[in-house]
């Protein structure tokens, strides 16, 4: 819990904290539909737990949505059930492979599960007719996202224009929609990965067990361990072996791979992420790697 | 599992404190070269990031690594080599953690570098020793201090080109500090360095002897900060009324906002604003903790022992320091859109968790950034233009000056039919 001290000053993780918190209740008494989305990650846990915060004793008053790209990890849906039962959080599933069987995404079987997301989220989205949509986005993750404004503008087609934001000020969110178009909205913008695993380890709140050490199964492409699994066949010259590893981000487990590790507490990784040399997307996300620009294609057409 | 039942970790970050700074400046100046500076030599460019930049400084054909590349996220801003957008930087140090909003710094980008500014506690602005003050570093003087950033730094980057000469920085510092008293810039540090060649960045330059200051490293991560908050006048600008509606909580009515001035305590005696009822805080809640006191910028749930009434809009105050709520705002503003600002147009403002329409009564002055003169001749305000302006809001506004708190006498003006932000304000007077 936050300290106050004889000089009234605030640890940068409590004013991160209070911003955050501010953003949410900001939403909430602004928007007529917010919904928050949520991957299972560390940065949607930390933002439920924000979100905890803002509205307690009071339960938070909106729905969670969850895009179930049909490859997620089992561990993430574990920990997405516990924590929406302690909550008593209202979840909604989307499918991506609803959303192929009802022809709103196409698979051709060279788009990757990250992409047939969008379709799929944007579809959910507008069937919600959620006006605001809580992402776990940081900008320090990535350059186009560090750009991006805490209130997110999206156009009827859930697009993102980079060129047509608009200014933020203060902390002063402007929140005004067209029929159609909706807000994303990035409460811990400010936040980093550092940060992120500090207030998990301060707050001692339940993620994943992925993202612990843990021996698996795996095997290399493209410079990355990927977990064996069926939904994700080996190729020629591909072989398996057994290591000790943990996940830095949560992805579709085709596409996201873990890092060889012993760090097997939120210390430990604490410890490791203060010494990192290597982003956690440029690490272990295949779907970032493409191009230099491959975030921020992806964002214009509506990611998260 | 709640945290407070749980064994919770005390981690690295936990008690760093936070410097938000903005830098104004254009690729000519060195801005990139520097922040790619700043953040090399804090190890916070990771070595992906490093091997795409010097991939394209390579495919470009440039004699040596663009750190520029690391800071111009977007596609367009890339081809053209400019940097058009804020962009938020973040590094670390082991006492404090810094926020970069790295603004573009030409005029047309006026808007951006107010952004910008709006939430820095320190502005950076960089001069190329070889040209000394230009207008255009004398405008970010100028915004920097409209926006009442309370600490500036000048950095008078390119000190290799001109042999570490003591004489160009004596120039340079002594032509700042004589136009400096014409602003508001209450802590003022000139320090010379070279972004490329790293003197007095993070480490003390071996060619500058004479210069005894402190490295802009060195600076940032002590300036003082803390006392830069109001901590006597308490705002709380009421954003959220809390009500559990559950049997456990039957009966709790709680206010979640933000602190945005003084100190509130249990059993202070205040009032609420507009409606003028007075109340006692009967409580102070953060999450499932009572709290002794609360103080900016903390986010906290205020309980009141009466049963009066409180909404979203309204600000709870002391009793015997209250703003004055008011419909006649007389403040700066920002213009930021391409259809001029005119007088008897209607605009929607935003002003905390207020929303109201204003209508503008009278263009007073328009502001030349680069040499104060003020134009009372112009009845508007162009794009990136900055002028005083007159409203007449539909529902009193509960400011304060914004020289005395920059939450309460701050807001936004939006276009009613884009929904667009196009204004910034800062209140003079209210009443």
């Amino acid at each position: 819990m936050p300290e106050t001290h004889a000089d009234y000053r605030l640890s940068q993780l409590d004013q991160l904290e209070a911003e955050s918190i501010h953003i949410f209740r900001e939403v909430a008494a602004e928007f007529e539909k917010p919904v928050l989305m949520f991957s299972g990650g560390k940065d949607s846990i930390v933002m439920l737990r924000l979100a905890e915060k803002a509205f307690y004793p009071a339960k938070i008053p909106f729905p969670v949505l969850q895009v179930d790209t049909g490859l997620d990890f089992p561990e993430v849906l574990a920990t997405r059930d516990s924590w929406a039962e302690r909550l008593g959080l209202r979840l909604i599933v989307a499918s991506v492979d609803q959303a192929i069987a009802d022809g709103i995404v196409v698979d051709d079987g060279k788009t990757s599960r990250n992409r047939l997301q969008i379709g799929t989220l944007l579809n959910a989205l507008e069937e919600g007719q959620f006006t605001a949509a809580f992402g776990g986005g940081r900008r320090d993750e990535e350059k186009a996202r560090a750009k991006e404004r805490v209130y997110s503008h999206r156009d009827e087609f859930g697009q993102w224009d980079p060129k047509m934001q608009r200014p933020e000020l203060w902390s002063l969110y402007n929140g005004r929609l067209h029929e159609g178009e909706h807000m994303r909205i990035f409460p811990i913008s400010n936040w980093t990965e550092l940060d992120i695993w500090d207030y998990i380890g301060r707050e001692g709140i339940e993620i994943p067990s992925i993202y612990y050490s843990h021996q698996r199964r795996v095997f290399e492409r493209d410079g990355m361990l990927l977990s064996e699994n069926d939904l994700n066949p080996l190729r020629a010259g591909e072989t398996v072996t057994e290591r000790t590893v943990r996940f830095r981000t949560v992805g579709d487990l085709s596409q996201t791979g873990c890092v060889e590790s012993d760090a097997d507490t939120i210390e430990k990784i604490i410890e490791e992420v203060a010494v990192a040399r290597v982003t956690e997307r440029g690490a272990t996300r295949g779907d970032d790697r493409f191009s230099e620009a491959a975030m921020e294609d992806r964002k214009k057409e509506g990611y998260f | 599992m709640a945290a407070s039942d749980t064994e919770t970790t005390e981690t690295i970050t936990t008690n760093m404190d936070l410097l938000r700074f903005a830098t104004a400046g254009s690729v000519d100046d060195g801005k990139s070269t520097l922040i790619g500076r700043l953040l090399l030599d804090s190890k916070s460019i990771f070595e992906d990031q490093m091997e795409a930049v010097e991939a394209t400084s390579q495919s470009k054909g440039y004699d040596y690594t663009d750190l520029a590349l690391l800071t111009d996220g977007l596609r367009s801003e890339r081809e053209q080599g400019i940097t058009i957008d804020v962009a938020y930087r973040y590094f670390a140090t082991p006492n404090r953690k810094f926020i970069i909003a790295d603004t573009p710094g030409h005029v047309q980008y006026t808007r951006n570098m107010v952004t910008g500014a709006s939430t820095a506690d320190l502005g950076l602005v960089l001069v190329d020793a070889r040209q000394g003050l230009t207008e255009q570093s004398r405008r970010h003087a100028v915004i920097l201090s409209l926006l009442r950033v309370p600490h500036l730094v000048l950095a008078v980057n390119k000190m290799d080109l001109v042999d570490y000469s003591q004489e160009v920085y004596e120039k340079i510092h002594a032509e700042f500090t004589q136009f400096a008293t014409k602003l508001n810039i209450p802590d003022l540090e000139v320090i010379p360095i070279s972004a490329l060649a790293g003197d007095n960045v993070v480490n003390r330059s071996e060619n500058m002897g004479w210069y005894s200051g402190p490295t802009l490293m060195h600076h940032l991560e002590h300036v003082h900060v803390a006392s830069d908050r109001d901590l006597i006048d308490a705002r709380f600008p009421v954003q959220y009324v809390v009500r559990p509606k559950s049997d456990e909580h039957h009966d709790y009515r709680g206010y979640g906002g933000q602190v945005a001035g003084g100190v509130l305590k249990p059993g202070d005696e205040v009032v609420v604003l507009p409606s003028g009822m007075t109340s006692k805080i009967a409580g102070i809640d953060l999450f499932d903790q009572e709290v002794t006191e609360a103080f900016p910028p903390m986010s906290v749930t205020v309980r009141l022992e009466d049963d009066v009434d409180v909404s979203r809009g309204d600000m709870i105050a002391r009793v015997k320091n209250a703003p004055q709520p008011s419909q006649d705002i007389d403040a700066m503003v920002c213009w930021m859109t391409t259809a001029p600002l005119k007088p008897r147009q209607k605009l929607a403002i935003k002003h905390t968790t207020r929303n109201a329409r204003a209508l503008v009564k009278d263009i007073q002055y328009r502001l030349d950034v680069n040499s104060l003169h003020r134009d009372q001749e112009t009845k508007e305000l162009g794009v990136n233009e900055i002028g005083r302006v007159t409203l007449r809001t539909t529902v009193p506004l509960l400011c304060d000056p914004y020289s005395k708190n920059r939450t309460t006498g701050s807001f936004i003006l939006i276009d009613e039919a884009t929904g667009i932000t196009v204004g910034a304000g800062m209140i003079n007077n209210a009443g």
